[in-house]
Formats: structure tokens, sequence, C-alpha cells
């Protein structure tokens, strides 16, 4: 049986290996804290495997959480001052790109495609199999895909070195810096949220404003709370924790007996819409303003504040009529 | 009420412009301490919640497969075959370009499209190439900035309300491990998505109509502005 573990070793190790080419990257001005990063965070998925082990109590090997916890904040310490750099990237010319594109035309996007199809093949056709870790067939399908993708990709371009994806997605990691690092860091922030009791305080709040048994009310405090919540953080993966644990499980699912799938997906799009409307979503509003070179920094958060409050309202509607 | 003021911390971080790594990892430090969790239980929690949530950082497996694709000519390939949608008015062509932005955010392929990666080289150009093609007159500088500002948000509304209709994709799989580690429950990802997708129509329901509105805003903010200054009518609309 495939594990997902073996997946997230195999992740671990595409960092140590980036790790190691970015230590050798003369042209890369803080190439060894580079390497360290990465490095370190590679190490983390393969020891995550033994604190996931000690978390869920479900046999194999353990270890400490404290030495990761350790790591993780030598990783932030590491983004968070500016340690990451870029080496050259090894990458071929415009010229050369032109040229391929002509020669390969659209078979170039096979490869693409492979990858959501094999994850699809997995997660529906083989889900049932035993061939997957239960529940766990679409993440390993990704993984499957990728590795699949990699080999499709390789005999569709005629390229035979290895070394010249890993060269690549190298260049993309090392462009992405700690934007890679961030929505996880976000998912460590929701969870401490919610052991330090912010999820239960709003809560608390919530509940004595709203009356009870009031499921439509509910709702629209959930909904509304994911959308406010995600201006504030700029991120809907830090709001919906919070607002999971202070409304969504409690109230509408445990309380008021909602479909779980229904009430998450659609509070999560709601803090989307949220995210349409927050300059604090750097990345997605602030960006591409500068990349487009426009005088009004806010000139894509205006064009889609009047798009995302209409969906605001349907996420709530869809929710309310059918989540119950 | 106390541990609210982690909350602050986050606001202030934001908005003070202060690196987003940094601010995050502070306040979860800070919040943890004010909620009454020793030094050791705070490191315990990042370490454990790390180790639950790698599977939102999974997709830097893709990476290899996209960065081989792309020294090969994908996004060449790529602006080729838009390019051959020429010959529309802005509004329909971002409204395409949102389409075909949901749909292959909705395969998983998140990452073929972006403001970097289309929007400045490819989409915006051409949507103000067709703007100006079927106004028969140059923008204005503030019609200019509405057009680059709508294709942005053709591209960022499309991949939102797409890519949750995938089921390997960061906020789904962040769903299904909150869950899973919290609530001790089996989420099944495919449900998940499924949900997502009267999300996604709506979506590509208001922003398209918005879009195609913007067709008649420019036909007439341009005639407006030809009137007033008195200047020759665009050519066109004799019709």
């Amino acid at each position: 049986m495939i594990k997902v573990e073996w997946l997230y070793w195999l992740v671990g190790l595409v960092f140590v290996v980036m790790a190691v080419q970015m230590a050798a990257d003369r042209s890369n001005p803080r190439r060894w804290t580079s390497a360290a990063f990465w490095g370190l965070l590679g190490l983390a998925f393969p020891y995550g495997t033994g604190v996931a082990n000690a978390t869920a109590k479900n046999g194999g090997w353990t270890l400490p959480a404290e030495p990761l916890g350790v790591a993780v904040l030598a990783l932030i310490v590491l983004a968070g001052f500016n340690f990451l750099g870029k080496g050259t990237p090894v990458t071929s010319t415009a010229e050369e790109r032109e040229a391929s594109a002509t020669r390969l035309g659209s078979k170039i996007f096979i490869p693409a495609l492979t990858v959501p199809l094999v994850a699809i093949v997995c997660a529906s056709a083989l889900d049932t199999s035993g061939l997957f870790e239960t529940g766990k067939a679409t993440l390993l399908g990704l993984g499957v895909g990728c590795l699949v993708a990699l080999a499709v990709g390789m005999l569709v371009t005629g390229e035979r070195r290895l070394s010249v994806p890993l060269h690549a997605g190298r260049s993309m990691l090392e462009a992405m810096g700690s934007a890679l690092l961030l929505p996880q860091l976000l998912a460590v922030l929701g969870s401490i949220f919610a052991l330090a009791g912010v999820g239960t305080q709003v809560g608390k709040i919530v509940h004595n404003v709203l009356p009870d048994h009031s499921q439509y009310l509910a709702v629209i405090a959930y909904c509304v709370g994911m959308f406010l919540f995600t201006v504030i953080m700029g991120n809907a993966f830090a709001a919906f924790p919070v607002m999971t644990a202070a409304i969504g499980w409690p109230v509408l699912i445990q309380q008021m007996h909602g479909n779980p799938p229904a009430v998450l997906a659609l509070g999560m799009l709601a803090g989307f819409s949220g995210t349409l409307c927050t300059p604090m979503a750097a990345n997605f509003n602030i960006v591409p303003a500068t990349l487009l070179e426009l005088k009004d920094q806010y000139g894509p958060i205006k064009a889609q504040i009047p798009t995302a409050l209409p969906l605001l309202v349907c996420s709530t509607v869809i929710m309310a009529v059918f989540a119950f | 009420m106390i541990v609210l003021l982690g909350v602050v911390v986050v606001i202030l971080g934001f908005v003070t412009r202060r690196n987003p790594v940094l601010v995050v990892g502070v306040a979860g430090v800070f919040t943890g301490l004010i909620g009454g969790m020793n030094p050791l239980e705070v490191l315990a929690a990042f370490g454990r919640s790390f180790a639950d949530s790698r599977s939102v950082t999974i997709f830097a497996v893709v990476l290899p497969v996209i960065g081989l694709l792309e020294r090969y000519g994908l996004r060449e390939q790529a602006r080729r075959l838009i390019g051959r949608l020429g010959g529309l008015s802005a509004g329909r062509f971002l409204t395409v370009y949102l389409l075909v932005r949901q749909v292959t955010a909705a395969f998983g392929l998140t990452s073929i499209a972006g403001s970097a990666q289309t929007v400045r080289p490819l989409v915006a150009p051409m949507a103000e190439a067709a703007a100006e093609r079927t106004t028969g007159a140059p923008l204005s500088e503030r019609l200019r900035e509405k057009v680059r500002s709508h294709a942005a948000s053709a591209d960022t509304v499309g991949v939102f309300f797409g890519e949750d209709c995938f089921i390997a994709i960061g906020s789904i799989l962040l769903i299904t491990g909150f869950v899973d580690s919290t609530y001790h429950q089996n989420l099944e990802p495919t449900q998940l998505a499924l949900w997502a997708i009267p999300l996604a129509v709506c979506a590509f329901l208001i922003h398209g109509a918005r879009l195609l509105l913007l067709d008649r805003q420019l036909q007439r903010d341009m005639a407006l502005a030809a009137a007033e200054h008195d200047l020759p009518l665009p050519k066109g609309t004799d019709k």
C-alpha cells in the first residue's frame, strides 16, 4: 500500500537536492543561508512523519514535536530577515523557446495535462483498489501524476538530463522564496489561534450576539465572519481555522447538523471573496497593480469589490438553502 | 479576551508592511504565550501543526515539471493559442480569459497563468488593443488603467473560484487537513470540490457580466470625452 508519508519524503528529498544545488551556486549572493533554509525545510518533511505519528498515536516511530518547532522558528528567521537569495537561472533563451514551441506545437500541453488527469484517475478509479492509503488517494494521485508527467515531459521534449527539470524547478523555488512557505505558516498560525482559544473567544462573542437556534443568522455570521477576518488577515487560510472553530463546526455542523463538506467549502469561498477586497492580500492585489504599472495601487481591488460582494451573498444563500 | 491581542498583532504587522513570514511567526509565538502556554508547549504546537499542514506545501513537486515545460516554450505556445482569439472586444476577450482561467484552474493548472506570466505580457495588452480597435480611438489614461485593472481582476477571480473545484489544491487540502487533525473526521476532498462548483458558476456569471458591461462603459466614456472636447468622433460611430 502506498502511504502519504512517502509523498512527503519525496517532497523533502526534492527540497534537499535543490538545497545542495543552491549551496554550489556561486551566482547566488546568499547561497549558504538559502541552502540552509530549503535544506531545513526538506528535512522537516520526513521528521514531520515522526511528529505526526506521535500526534495520531497510529504506531510507527515517533519523534518529539519541540525540535521541529525550533526548526520552524529558524525557517521564519531565515525568511523573515531576508536571508533568501536567488542565483542566475539556468534557462533557455527566448529564441530557443520560440523554436521549440514551433517544433513541439500543442504537444507541449500533454505533460501539463498529465498531472491533473492522473490525479483524477487515482482519486476516482483507484481510490477503492487498496493501492493507496485510505482517504489519501487524491493527494497521492498528485504525487504519482507529477512523476508520470515528468517522464512524459522528458519524452515529449526529448530532454535526457534529469538535472534540467531540477534546475528549472529550483529557479522557480528561488523566485517564489518565502511565499511558498506562507500558506503553511498561516495554517500553523490558524491552529495556534485555535489552541490558544481565539476561536472560542470569537465564538463567545458571536454566541452572546446571536439569538439561539437561529440557523440563518448563524450562517450569516460564519460567512460574513470569514469574509471580514480574511480582509483583516489577508488570507482565507488563516481565517478558516478560527471561524470554523468559533461557529462553523460547533454551531453549524454539530448543533444544527449541517452537511460538513458544504458548510466548510462554502465558508472557505466566502473567505475568498474577502481576499478580493483587501490590500493585505498583497500577492493577489498589490503585486498585479505594480506589475501592470498602475498609478492607482487599488485599481484591481476596485475592479473586484463589485464582484466579491454579490459572491459573498451567493455563498451565504447557497449554504443557508442547501447545506441543511 | 486577551488572546484576541494576537489578531491585533497580525493587523499591526500587515498595516506597517512588515515581512509577512515574520508577522505570522511573531503573532504565533505571542498568541501562544498570552494564551497560557509555556515556551516548550508553544514550540511543540509549532512543530505539531507544521507536521499536520505539510500537505499545503506538496504542490512543490509539480515545479520541476512546469519548469521543464517552460524551458521548452509552454508559455510561448499558450500565447499562440490565446493569440488565435483575436478580433474580440476587450470585455469579450477578458470574459473568455476568465473562463479559460477558471476551467484550467479547476483542472489544477493554477500556475500556467498569473499576473506575471500572462496578464502583464499578454492579457492586458491584448485587452487594451481590443478596446482601441472596437472604440476606434486611443484610450485615455484613466480608461487604460481601468482596462488593466479589469485584466488583473479576471485572472484573480478566475483562479480563486476555479481552483477549489480541483481536489488537490491548497485550500481543499487545508480544509481536510484541519478537520482530520482537529475533529478526527475523514472528509472526502471530492465532496468539498463538488460544493465549490455552484459558486464557480456564480463567479463566472457575475464577473463575466461585469466584464461585458465594461465594453459599453468604454464606448460611452469615449463618446462622452470626444463630445466634451469637441474632437472629431472616433471612426465607426457614424454607422
